[in-house]
């Protein structure tokens, strides 16, 4: 994905002044890198770069840090992160079901995000909510005891309707 | 004057504060909301604000508090109201309705409101207690015994009932005695592997170096596991406690919390802990005068399930993929930046406090010889109390799953319990009297883990299951051994086939073979462990996996690819169309005789028509193999 000239710079901006409270330290990797993503949302290329730079490590190293791990993100998420919990409790109470339900209504797969960049789509681990199985988490609130017909509800509550009849598979229709 | 009076000097004076506080919030009525992750997932956030605005509006003087989790989740949201001249009631399955009605007739009147209890807190002549539940016989909270009951924001509340008086008795012996009680408690890791922890903490105070690292290790990452979350949100700093007093042991003088990012809120309650118990005193340098210096800080995990692994966890703290390394050397003699370390469970931290309060004998009362303590469980799945449950290391899955658990909802038939996560194992009914321990657990094939434990009925493929948890190490595998990053990948494979109805003669063996080598070949205890799931199945579960390979068939009519849903036209009552409204795909229509088809072309399998179909009917079914559809039509 290719970033605009004032995207890498608002990056480069940000990255900065992260990094003015980290003393150059390997050990301060992970947490540079998660304050990155929390106020991009992303850790684009040029921020990893800059990180490198900075702890004076290879961008290699960052690189393999920021894959690693699946918290970090490399492309900019959708305004609303949907992310499906695939715990063992979901998966039996039909967590599968309800990711199947997001992709077919966002008309995206998972790690996707949509056209319009209203919404990305994740799968978890598990977010602890195992007794309100199955559990999807929009933007830090968490839905527990989710069906089919929650998640049109849900992409209703932002906004999102699906008219009956009309929509084709997977496609989703703005309001107004 | 002598170090330990001034230690218990600056102590008892923070004590009295702490008491005054908390009694001048019992002369008023006091209302607790459990605002933890699970209470938040069913709506306790806008109980808490209509309790406040109904509190507002009525004038009423009352104390409104958050709280942790008390482990009903199942109820949840859950509030308990304490007001004198009654005994402390807990409310379930709270409605904004029921939360109006307990300030305007509760507190503004005198009627408890029996109708909305769960129970009473404790025995009384009003309500019945927890404890005069099935459950409440089984059940002894030692480090959920303040859980739900205290605001976890506000270190007066842990102080005031008895909290951080371990850390001043500790403070004022030697460490070595300190060492010595947490040995002869015979207290075991609760991370899963059950290490003794007096070893541990004895291998790094002995290791050379002046520089020594205390760990929490949080990162919890076990699907279907939850107590570490909730104990972290119910009662930070029991586990803060437990985590100075074995830096103080060790002689460490830096501490950390290794916590899952996944967990926003207990990330958040930690670090205001931190922060209190610096102010109070408790952290920090020269803690109640007694010349030791500690500190905390937190990290946060990034959302590797192997970085549970001690040398993994390490490797993510000095900023390098979460790969772990050979042992020896453990990290208890070279461990975080190459300095003795030692890394302990949430769980194993929070029994400390109390194991140095009131002696290893007093630990030893509750449990086996070989497993001392209790075991906290994380219920969930096909059970109808899900949530948490502590109950005495020895007491039998048949009691946790019947008697805590409550039993199957829905009528339906046990099938087996899953415990261990993703490095247990499936134990099936004729497993449900054996005692709960590390040491049977693991000869049944299982693994104590670190509690999760998913009740499975009827319904549950075993297949899937093993599939499910296999899909899950093969994508958390960090790559490093062959055996591990490959092994799982043909294993996941060869699953994957049999719950598509691709399954082929031979199968089951080659996947034994397969399990073994895997076992063998890998670094981790995440490779070692994660063909567990896929043993126990075949051991206990051999005829799901034939029925799979040679009729074509999912027994528990789970596996997508296996099954088909069909509309009885006998039972289908033609008027209604319930099906067809919540057929997300339109795959529903409706014949010349008015009853309802499914298109199996257009069914997507989610299960809605099924769901949406009106009990009295019960016209929808699930058949497996798929093919059965044509017969019945015919």
């Amino acid at each position: 994905m290719v970033l605009t000239e004032e995207e890498k710079r608002v990056a480069l901006e940000q990255t900065g002044s992260i990094l003015e409270n980290y003393p150059p330290d390997r050990g301060n990797l992970i947490p540079i890198l998660q304050q990155v993503q929390e106020k991009l949302g992303y850790v684009p290329l040029v921020a990893m770069e800059e990180v490198a730079r900075h702890l004076g490590v290879p961008a290699v190293d960052v690189y393999s840090v920021a894959t690693f791990y699946n918290q970090f993100r490399l492309i900019p998420p959708g305004k609303h992160q949907v992310k499906v919990c695939m715990g063992t409790a979901c998966h039996m109470k039909g967590g599968h079901i309800i990711l199947d339900c997001w992709k077919r209504r966002l008309g995206i797969d998972v790690n996707q995000v949509t056209p319009d960049r209203e919404f990305s789509l994740e799968r978890v681990a598990c977010v602890g909510c195992c007794t309100m199985a199955p559990v999807t988490v929009i933007d830090d609130e968490v839905h527990g005891k989710v069906t089919p017909t929650r998640v049109d509800g849900l992409l209703f509550s932002f906004g999102v309707k699906i008219p009956k009849g009309q929509q084709k598979e997977g496609e989703t229709v703005e309001q107004g | 004057m002598s170090r330990d009076k001034v230690i218990k000097e600056n102590f008892t004076k923070l004590q009295q504060k702490s008491r005054a506080a908390w009694e001048s919030l019992r002369e008023r009525p006091l209302i607790l909301v459990g605002t933890a992750t699970c209470g938040r997932a069913a709506g306790a956030l806008e109980i808490l604000k209509v309790i406040k605005e109904e509190l507002a509006k009525s004038g009423l003087e009352a104390s409104v508090l958050e709280v942790g989790c008390m482990g009903h989740c199942y109820a949840e949201p859950l509030v308990t109201v304490y007001k004198p001249g009654f005994p402390p009631i807990c409310y379930g399955y709270v409605t904004e309705g029921i939360a109006a009605r307990l300030v305007q007739d509760f507190l503004g009147g005198d009627d408890p409101c029996l109708e909305f209890a769960l129970a009473a807190l404790e025995a009384n002549d009003m309500v019945p207690a927890f404890t005069d539940f099935p459950r409440g016989m089984i059940e002894k909270n030692i480090i959920l015994d303040k859980c739900g009951l205290i605001d976890p924001e506000n270190i007066e509340h842990y102080i005031a009932l008895g909290g951080y008086a371990a850390l001043a008795g500790a403070l004022g012996r030697d460490p070595g005695q300190v060492l010595e009680e947490i040995k002869a408690s015979g207290l075991r890791g609760r991370g899963g592997a059950g290490f003794p922890t007096g070893r541990k903490w004895e291998t790094c105070r002995l290791a050379p170096g002046e520089e020594k690292y205390v760990i929490c290790n949080a990162d919890e990452g076990d699907p279907g596991a939850f107590m570490d979350r909730a104990i972290l949100e119910s009662n930070p700093h029991q586990v803060l406690e437990g985590l100075a007093i074995a830096a103080y042991t060790v002689g460490a003088r830096q501490g950390y919390f290794y916590i899952r990012a996944e967990y926003p809120l207990a990330v958040a309650r930690v670090k205001k802990a931190i922060e209190q118990a610096r102010q109070a005193g408790l952290l920090g340098t020269n803690i109640l005068g007694s010349g030791f210096d500690f500190d905390v800080d937190v990290f946060q995990g990034s959302g590797a399930f192997v970085c549970g692994e001690e040398t993994a966890l390490i490797a993510s703290m000095e900023g390098e993929p979460g790969l772990p390394r050979h042992r020896p050397p453990f990290p208890a003699t070279a461990g975080l930046r190459g300095k003795p370390t030692v890394i302990n469970n949430v769980k194993t931290l929070s029994y400390v406090p109390h194991i140095v309060e009131r002696g290893a004998r007093w630990l030893r009362e509750t449990g086996t010889d070989g497993s001392p303590g209790t075991a906290v469980f994380a219920l969930a799945g096909k059970v109808i109390n899900t949530g948490l449950a502590e109950v005495p290391m020895g007491t039998t899955l048949r009691e946790v799953v019947y008697d805590v658990g409550s039993g199957i909802p829905g009528g339906k038939a046990f099938k087996a319990v899953q415990i261990g996560g993703p490095s247990g194992g499936c134990l099936p009914e004729s497993a449900l009297d054996m005692p709960i321990d590390f040491d049977s657990l693991s000869q049944a094939g299982a693994m104590m883990g670190s509690g999760g434990m998913v009740i499975l009925d009827e319904d549950d493929c075993m297949v899937e299951i093993a599939r499910f948890f296999l899909d899950f190490t093969q994508k958390e595998s960090c790559g490093k051994c062959t055996m591990c990053r490959l092994g799982t990948r043909q294993m996941l494979d060869i699953l994957e086939a049999i719950t598509r109805g691709q399954g082929k003669p031979g199968d089951i063996e080659l996947l034994l073979e397969l399990a073994e080598d895997v076992k063998a070949g890998s670094l981790c205890g995440l490779g070692k462990t994660a063909p567990n799931p896929v043993l126990s199945t075949i051991r206990y579960f051999r005829d799901e996996y034939e029925a799979h390979i040679k009729e074509r068939r999912c027994p528990a009519l789970m596996c997508q690819s296996l099954i088909a849903y069909y509309i009885l036209p006998e039972k289908c009552e033609r008027s209604c169309d319930a099906c067809v409204g919540s057929c997300p795909v339109e795959a529903i229509y409706t014949n010349e005789d008015r009853i309802k088809v499914i298109d199996q072309q257009k069914c997507v399998k989610c299960a809605s028509c099924l769901e949406a179909c009106p009990p009295q009917y019960k016209a929808v079914i699930k058949l497996s193999p798929p093919e059965l559809v044509n017969e019945m039509g015919a």
